[in-house]
């Protein structure tokens, strides 16, 4: 049996201080990563958590970004009747033409502005994302220059909020309607009719066209249509593909997350080292009591290790509860795919908090690597000639 | 004849310090038999300390022929000589060097948690061990809750509960009082004659040594023949 437990435990309770100053650097450091973690997380389950499986957006071939294309009048009719496109009750097709464009808005308490995208949308658009509930207000009406708003943006924009007016290309508009569109990519845009947005910005053409299969057979067939179809030179993605490649907004985040993460726990486990080397220093007359009454070199080591794993392990399941209140808040960064606001939430999982406590427990494991093998090194008589 | 437990011949230590060399104990010849409670004196830096870490197993010689209960200890392994320990000898020391942090009962516990008793069965040695030392009312107390010749007790507690054949102690009484030094040579001598351990105690104390059925005494590192 190896040294127990409790030996460590009260070790720690009777240097109180320097246990609660090491596990707070540790704690320090385990916050940090779980905060820049929770927002690349929260970025990524926004983008992912866009889109419904039926979905289909038609695209320009080449184009990266809606922002980026556009698709004639012309070819919305051919992609409209292509088979294994769904019927509402009216027997027309699922279908939503719509127009994709960004403006510059200035921030509630700021003066410079930011992109924010502006959807105008088909008649058939609401009905296709399930996401989609108004909130406060009504829908536009169109031809009367009336616009929706996203919660996430009547917040963090100014002129956006219920009954303001809006301006930007050829006048004013009126906001509404407040809309709220979960965790999703829409929950930072503005919509309105792509019929009343097109004259504004002298668009004769479509950026995207949504379309809805009738079921999955019928996605592979209809991107298989429209790739074929050499004349439209477009391509069709599922929606679920066009947010999933925007993931990569969340890569620089996850990379500084990391990369500072890494710094700061260099440090921290410099103090749990200088923390189990005084802890050895002190202890090294009972260590070679230890020896002595038998227990051999490794459970000494071990012993040691548990004993700046626990510290670590304290700091870092505090570092994790530091975190948690930042779960849920709502910030915003600009998407480097559409360069445009995305707003969205941070999002702490247990999995990102396993990952904290793993991540506390290494700089734990680390630091108290080299004071334990002196520990079980010393030799036993010198250890028991110390004072 | 008794078996011998202790069997040195020529035995010799060299300190090697970074230029110079220490000779702590040279041409050693001693045989310590079965049941005999001997008494090892000397001036300070004579080397008792030294022999009595040599024949527990914590330090090596560099020279010579020493068998501890018929094992030659000095080409075991680390770890082989630790378990060694654990099972044949029993160690005093002259500072207690009890653990802080456990109480008298833990610390007790302690070299029984590296053999294969259930704690039923540990918590039986361990209580019948502390009634031995007289302090089976003082389990739960921490070392610093005691008195000095209180420790002292529990330390020889902890030496004796695996029931070694063997207990060294190195100058038990050094740090105590006339009446706790006697208490503590009382259970020595009690566990020499009514449990027939036999027992290697290094003293100062002349007194300490009419405890003893055997007086050695060393000097610059060399053993004085035997004088009666
Ligand atoms: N680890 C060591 N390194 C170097 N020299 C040592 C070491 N241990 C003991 N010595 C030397 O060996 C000699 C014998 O020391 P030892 O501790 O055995 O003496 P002692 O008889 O126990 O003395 P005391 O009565 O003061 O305890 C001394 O000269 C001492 O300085
Ligand atoms: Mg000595």
């Amino acid at each position: 049996m190896a040294i127990p437990l409790k030996y460590n435990l009260r070790n720690l309770a009777v240097r109180r201080t320097t246990t609660a100053m090491t596990a707070s650097s540790i704690t320090l450091t385990v916050t940090v990563f779980v905060v820049l973690m929770a927002l690349a997380q929260g970025l990524q389950t926004s983008l992912t958590a866009t889109g419904h499986p039926l979905n289909l957006i038609v695209m320009r071939d080449g184009s990266q970004s809606e922002t980026q294309s556009s698709v004639q009048r012309d070819a919305l009719q051919t992609i409209k009747y292509l088979e294994g496109i769904a019927k509402n009750e009216k027997g027309e097709p699922v279908v939503s033409p719509e127009l994709v464009v960004l403006i510059n808005l200035p921030r509630r308490g700021q003066v410079q502005g930011s992109n924010v995208t502006i959807r105008g949308l088909g008649p058939e658009g609401f009905a296709m994302r399930k996401e989609f509930k108004l909130v406060e207000g009504r829908e536009y009406r169109s031809g009367l220059r009336e616009v929706i708003v996203s919660k996430r943006i009547a917040e963090r924009f100014q002129n956006c909020g219920l009954g303001d007016r809006l301006k930007f290309a050829k006048g004013y508009w009126t906001v509404v309607g407040i809309f709220d569109a979960g965790n999703t990519a829409f929950a930072s845009e503005i919509w309105t009719n792509a019929d009343d947005l097109a004259p504004d910005f002298d668009r004769d053409a479509y950026s995207s066209v949504l379309v809805r299969a009738t079921d999955a057979g019928a996605v592979q067939r209809l991107k298989k249509a429209v790739a074929d179809d050499r004349r439209l030179h477009l391509k069709a993605d599922t929606e679920q593909e066009y947010y999933e490649r925007q993931t990569r907004t969340a890569a620089p985040i996850k990379f500084l997350g990391i990369f500072i993460a890494a710094l700061m726990a260099v440090g921290a486990s410099f103090a749990a080292m200088n923390t189990m080397y005084a802890a050895v220093a002190r202890r090294t007359k009972e260590i070679g009591a230890l020896r002595v009454v038998g227990f051999s070199r490794g459970s000494i080591l071990l012993s040691f290790i548990i004993e700046s794993v626990l510290i670590a392990a304290l700091g870092g399941f505090m570092g994790c509860l530091l975190a948690l209140p930042i779960n849920g808040v709502t910030t915003g960064t600009t998407n480097f795919m559409t360069f445009s606001e995305l707003a969205f939430s941070f999002q702490i999982t247990p999995g990102l908090m396993l990952a904290g406590m793993i991540f506390a427990v290494l700089m734990g494991f680390i630091g108290g690597l080299f004071p334990a093998w002196r520990a079980a090194h010393e030799n036993i008589v010198t250890a028991l000639r110390s004072t | 004849m008794a078996k011998s437990v202790v069997e040195i011949k020529n035995l010799s230590k060299i300190f090697q310090r970074d230029s110079f060399s220490v000779a702590a104990l040279e041409s050693i010849d001693l045989d310590v038999k079965e049941g005999e409670f001997l008494c090892l004196m000397g001036p300070s830096g004579s080397g008792k300390t030294t022999l009595l870490n040599i024949i527990a197993g914590i330090d090596r010689p560099t020279g010579g022929e020493l068998h501890v209960l018929g094992e030659d200890i000095a080409t075991l392994s680390e770890d082989a000589l630790a378990t060694w320990r654990n099972v044949h000898v029993g160690f005093v020391f002259q500072t207690f060097n009890l653990i802080p942090v456990l109480t008298a009962y833990e610390n007790v516990e302690l070299p029984l948690l590296l053999t294969k008793l259930s704690a039923a069965e540990r918590k039986e040695h361990v209580l019948m061990a502390l009634k031995l030392v007289g302090l089976a009312d003082r389990i739960d107390h921490y070392p610093r809750q005691l008195s000095g010749g209180q420790e002292q007790r529990v330390a020889i507690a902890r030496a004796i509960v695996t029931d070694p054949t063997l207990v060294v102690a190195d100058e038990p009484t050094g740090d105590l009082d006339a009446y706790s030094a006697d208490e503590v040579l009382d259970i020595l001598s009690r566990l020499n004659r009514d449990f027939k351990k036999t027992i290697l105690m290094v003293t100062h104390d002349p007194r300490a040594a009419h405890h003893a059925t055997v007086v050695r005494h060393l000097e610059k590192g060399q053993l004085l023949p035997v004088e009666n």
